[in-house]
């Protein structure tokens, strides 16, 4: 394995959102054909740490390669080369509003293929067919619920069969079945075709299921990496605590810095004069 | 007002924090962008989207024939109710037309055109690419290498173009209507006078400075509206706020512009 030519690299990222740290010095490779997903809290970073992988937002330190080439550094040019060889399923599906599933499934194919319209027409139906929803064409996005706007945001995603997949949170707001139709779908697309894929979410059923490697984001650092076996015996206690979902562990769940009960009764305010002119 | 007041208004108008020199900036990269997307698609692939452009004319533009028209022939009367008393004073009522004629042709079709069409086309476009930034639709745009700028912004411009040059034409004629209305039944006069008055007295100066003045504020209208769209932050309020800021702000430069045009024409030509 280690031989091979990475297809994504992750190092030393950092990104800070007005002056609070969100990602500190991640690190990450992940090799062609390889699954990883990466758990974590509420809030701890992924959807950030996924948008700056795709060249959403520039870290403020470190680097990260597809295919070797540096995407916080590419020309708009380069950079779009890049992007036309990933698919990304965005948390919120991120649809075109203004078009209808089919066409969302369409755009990409319309844009940077001069496939005949019959055949893109063709490969809209596989797409939406693999997710289950081929009768489901002409709606508007509007007019289908959340699950099933995930599920054509991944048929947009697979639409010019991506070497790369991003998920982020793929089975989120899925039935039990869907995310075992969606959870298979990766794995097929591994099996079959090779794609590597970087899935983001915090279903632990989901993410033993698919993953080659798992990593744990916790406060902006990887706190664990490696195989599903590392994962269904956790050493580190604030792992299993996230793995078992319990209440109580090393993770707090309240992320507040202040006393509750002083903030309740203004006591910061009094003792550290406010700024503002008010009473 | 002191200059540095002017500024400092227009700070508050241009965007909280950044200053307005910068909004300026912003403003003016975008249009170069558009303006590169447009000479490429002319020439090269990816061809600019006609059926994306014609689309956006009929929702700008054709929606908004009943509104400009139904003003523009206000505007007409109240240019002939208002005029009427001074002009009879000197005893010179027949000279209604030339008035109304050159007041709306110059100056009232294009501006009165451009401020309706500020609250009907740029807030829809400042309001719909905002939303879109909101549901990460910009964003799957541009990862999906479909450059938002040539994909979004160029089919506005072009629409927003031509069908403000004319609608300012339909405003024109309708204006001079209004006027031609008062002039028959309430000034009396006759409407085949009128027509032939008005035909006397525009020259091709007045129709022309008319729709040049028109193109740009079809220019300011639809980039500050694709600016204040695609730079949303902060959710649903985001878009409120931008769909606000994109009208006050090019009302306030059409008719700056608008002046510098007029007073450019006064000397020039
Ligand atoms: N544009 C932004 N501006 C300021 N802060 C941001 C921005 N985007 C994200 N953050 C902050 O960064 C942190 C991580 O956000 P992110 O969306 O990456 O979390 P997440 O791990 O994806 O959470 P979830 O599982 O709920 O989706 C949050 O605390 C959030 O407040
Ligand atoms: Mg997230």
């Amino acid at each position: 394995m280690p031989t091979v030519e990475p297809i994504l690299e992750i190092r030393g990222v950092q990104k800070f959102f007005g002056g609070r740290q969100v990602l500190k010095n991640i690190d990450l490779v992940v090799a062609p054909g390889e699954t990883v997903v990466i758990i974590g809290g509420s809030g701890s970073g992924k959807s950030t740490l996924l948008r700056t992988i795709i060249g959403e937002h520039a870290p403020d330190a470190g680097h990260v390669y597809l295919w070797g080439e540096d995407v916080c550094h590419a020309s708009p040019r380069r950079l779009d080369k890049i992007r036309q060889r990933f698919g990304i399923l965005f948390q919120s599906g991120a649809l075109y509003s203004s078009m209808t599933v089919g066409e969302n499934v369409a755009l990409p194919l319309r844009e940077h293929t001069d496939l005949d319209d019959k055949i893109i027409q063709m490969v809209v139906k596989m797409k939406l067919e693999l997710v289950g929803l081929r009768d489901f064409e002409n709606l508007m996005p509007s007019q289908v619920s959340g699950g099933m706007r995930k599920r054509v945001g991944l048929a947009r995603a697979v639409a010019r069969d991506p070497e790369i997949l991003f998920y982020d949170e793929p089975t989120a707001g899925l039935d039990p079945i869907a995310t075992s139709v969606c959870d298979q779908l990766v794995i097929d697309l591994r099996t079959k075709l090779g794609v590597t894929s970087l899935v983001v979410t915090h279903d632990m059923k989901s993410a033993l299921r698919i993953a080659d490697r798992l990593a744990m984001l916790y406060n902006g650092e990887f706190i664990a990496i490696g195989p599903p076996a590392d994962f269904r015996q956790p050493a580190d206690p604030r792992v299993r605590q996230f793995v078992e979902g319990l209440a109580d562990g090393p993770i707090p769940l309240r992320v507040s810095k202040t006393d509750y009960l002083a903030d309740l009764l203004g006591l910061h305010e009094k003792r550290e004069p406010a700024t503002g002119n008010r009473p | 007002m002191s200059t540095t007041g002017l500024v400092r208004l227009l700070e508050r108008v241009g965007g909280q924090g950044e200053g307005f020199l910068a909004y300026l900036g912003g403003l003016g990269y975008l249009t170069l962008d558009a303006l590169k997307h447009t000479a490429l698609g002319l020439v090269i692939r990816p061809r600019i989207k006609i059926d994306e452009t014609l689309f956006q004319m009929v929702r700008l533009g054709v929606r908004a024939v009943p509104i400009i028209a139904l003003v523009q022939i206000f505007v007409g009367m109240i240019l002939a109710l208002q005029l009427a008393p001074v002009l009879a004073d000197y005893g010179q009522l027949d000279k209604v037309a030339t008035v109304v004629s050159i007041a709306v042709f110059r100056e009232l079709g294009p501006l009165i055109s451009a401020v309706v069409l500020t609250g009907f086309a740029g807030a829809a476009i400042a309001a719909e690419l905002g939303t879109m930034v909101v549901g990460e639709e910009i964003a799957a745009l541009r990862t999906s290498a479909i450059h938002p700028v040539r994909f979004l912004v160029v089919p506005r411009i072009i629409a927003c173009l031509l069908t403000t040059v004319a609608l300012t034409v339909l405003a024109d004629i309708v204006g001079a209507v209004g006027g031609g209305l008062i002039d028959r039944w309430v000034l009396q006069g006759d409407s085949w006078q009128y027509y032939h008055t008005t035909i006397e007295s525009l020259a091709l100066k007045d129709f022309l400075t008319g729709l040049i003045k028109s193109a740009v504020f079809a220019f300011i209208i639809v980039l500050v509206s694709c600016y204040e769209g695609l730079s949303v932050t902060g959710g649903a309020e985001g878009v409120g706020r931008a769909t606000t800021r994109s009208v006050v702000l090019a009302i306030f430069l059409i008719i700056a512009a608008d002046c510098a045009f007029t007073t450019f024409f006064y000397f020039f030509w």
